[in-house]
């Protein structure tokens, strides 16, 4: 059977951004069902349908929304998380260009089952073109009494503005995000209190992905059961499943790079050979990113591996993170590739944590001395002691970017170590190169 | 150096029912000084101080976080153009692309050309794999690039 797309289903339409298209085709049906319903009963059908953030975490998004604490007096916040940073992500960018409404319609949706007032739809600066297409949706929604006071008739009513960054990958952390949208340096917070009891001004606070809220809009459009029936199902009691529709990124060596939507599960191999056109000039893949830099490498004897959000653990990587797939061809040194996330991490560091900011920098360092031909044996195992001492999992830092960081070198060194050996002991030095500039 | 102009200092006003505290309107108020200026001067960082009634060393400690903005000593050209360099870029000829075009415009990463028409500088993941390699030019991504294709932009040409 083949599967029909429902998140990028209007993709490529003529028109799809506007309100009135969006509306011929079904659109804001959700929002008049969810105001029709008690907003428990909202997040009752969210959590029912097994719904997992989309951001990178996975946490149930129904049960993150019971999180916040009963009878609130006083506003509630809502922040949408559209940083989207991570090397090989760019789903958020193609939701928001093409289809702003499903997300929009989302948001209002969420808010209303979260008692929101608020919306902070905090959006990275380099995606200029999706903030002038929701600034321009936003402005429909409000002629049409789609957001402001009232909402469609109900008692419900709520802003939603547009907060742009400026350039930091720390940003998409939602306490970071939090700390940015309140003006400061975005230092991500200890936790506890997580954001639903003090979150965005010291208020009550959600904070979702974008690809969440429009899986939101088509949860409460097709039902619940829609939604569990697609995926992975539970594989215990403490396996939460892999449930819905998933938008996948593909970059990187392929012959045909981009975004397409399938059932959670869908295996690394038949993304790459089925969606993807295969790996380019007829060569075969060394290495893949599962789901964005952070989650690590599987090997090229690890293609099978169900890209569910159990599915990348078991082959050793982080998680499924943000689904993004990036192939590697077996010309490509695993050296290099390990240099450019280890240079990756070491600029994106907030800086806050010492492991951390000392941590991203020395490994980058020490990847740049391998390339130039000058590392020793040694370096690898001090590697390794620098990705098992960085990140929440040993407890040395704040929040995530250290793991996130650690894990391409566990992997890397892990499966292509006697690359690296065969690196050092024999001089090479690395084919590219690097520009440097002050950045 | 001069500070804010009315219009700018208006713009910011405007924004202020949007959030419950004032600092937060500090990253739209750099936003809306840059993009007046090109930089953000010590001047402008006193006047959005003023605005938001915080101190200037407020402002310019959310400044110094995001490597985004820049100083009066460090204008901006009339474009800003990011070459990606993170990963799926690298794979397709992202760091090869960044070398041609430093060098036919004979500058280095973070640096204006001499006629003050573009700045180039270094990018992390912009967002836009699919069309790898990727540059940003100001708040506009262009996909599937070339050294010819960038160089045309920086010279006010396409």
């Amino acid at each position: 059977m083949s599967f029909e797309p429902v998140l990028l289903r209007r993709r490529g339409k003529p028109n799809s951004q506007s309100l009135e298209s969006y509306r011929a085709d079904g659109g804001y049906t959700a929002l008049k069902k969810a105001l029709a319903m008690e907003a428990p009963k909202v997040i009752e059908a969210v959590q029912k349908s097994g719904l997992r953030g989309r951001g990178g975490a996975g946490f149930s998004t129904g049960l993150k929304w019971t999180f916040l604490p009963k009878d609130v007096q006083g506003p509630i916040y809502l922040c949408i998380n559209g940083d989207e940073s991570e090397p090989g992500t760019f789903n958020n960018r193609v939701l928001l260009e093409d289809d702003p409404h499903q997300v929009l319609e989302g948001i209002v949706i969420s808010g209303y089952a979260t008692k929101s007032t608020t919306a902070y739809l905090y959006l990275r600066y380099e995606y200029g073109d999706c903030y002038r297409t929701c600034e321009k949706a936003i402005e429909e929604m409000y002629a049409n009494n789609l957001l402001g006071k009232n909402i469609l008739g109900s008692d419900y009513s709520l802003d939603i503005y547009l907060h742009r960054g400026a350039c930091a990958y720390i940003c998409g952390e939602e306490t970071g995000l939090i700390e940015s949208l309140e003006g400061k340096r975005a230092w991500p917070r200890i936790k506890p209190p997580f954001p639903a009891i003090e979150g965005a001004f010291r208020r009550p606070t959600v904070v979702n992905n974008i690809e969440t809220m429009a899986c939101v809009t088509q949860i409460l459009d097709r039902g619940p059961e829609w939604f569990q029936s697609i995926g992975i199902a539970s594989e215990h009691p403490k396996d939460p499943g892999s449930y819905g529709p998933k938008l996948y990124c593909i970059s990187g060596h392929v012959n045909n790079p981009g975004l397409v939507e399938l059932p959670l599960g869908v295996t690394a191999r038949e993304l790459i050979d089925k969606h993807a056109g295969g790996v380019w000039k007829g060569r075969k893949a060394k290495a893949v990113v599962p789901g964005g830099i952070s989650m690590g490498f599987l090997s090229a004897d690890e293609l099978d591996t169900k890209l569910d959000f159990a599915g990348p653990g078991k082959a050793g990587c982080l998680g499924l993170g943000t689904a993004a797939v990036i192939v590697i061809d077996d010309q490509t040194s695993m050296v290099d590739v390990l240099y450019n996330t280890c240079r990756f991490f070491a600029h994106e560091s907030c800086g806050q944590c010492t492991p951390c900011r000392e941590g991203t920098a020395w490994s980058a360092k020490i990847l740049a001395r391998i390339r130039a031909g000058q590392g020793t044996l040694k370096d690898l195992d001090t590697l390794t002691d620098i990705s098992n001492s960085i990140g929440i999992m040993p407890g040395t830092t704040i929040c995530g970017l250290a793991d996130g960081a650690a894990w391409p070198i566990k992997n890397a060194l892990k499966k292509f170590r006697p690359e690296f050996e065969e690196y050092i002991t024999s001089g090479r030095r690395s084919q590219s190169f690097e520009v440097v500039g002050s950045h | 150096m001069s500070g804010l102009s009315e219009e700018a200092k208006q713009k910011i006003r405007d924004l202020l029912p949007r959030y419950p505290s004032k600092q937060a309107l500090t990253l739209p108020a750099l936003h809306i000084a840059q993009e007046e200026a090109r930089c953000v001067s010590r001047q402008a960082v006193h006047d959005i101080a003023d605005l938001l009634e915080l101190a200037p060393s407020q402002i310019h400690d959310t400044l110094s976080f995001y490597g985004f903005f820049k100083d009066e000593k460090h204008p901006l050209g009339d474009n800003r153009i990011w070459v990606c360099r993170s990963l799926a870029c690298m794979l397709r000829g992202g760091d090869e692309l960044l070398a041609e075009v430093c060098e036919r415009l004979h500058v280095a990463p973070g640096q204006t050309t001499a006629d003050g028409k573009a700045t180039i500088e270094l990018a992390e993941c912009l967002g836009a794999c699919d069309g790898a390699p990727c540059i940003l030019v100001n708040d506009k991504l262009q996909l599937r690039m070339t050294a010819d294709a960038v160089v045309s932009l920086a010279e006010g040409r396409a």
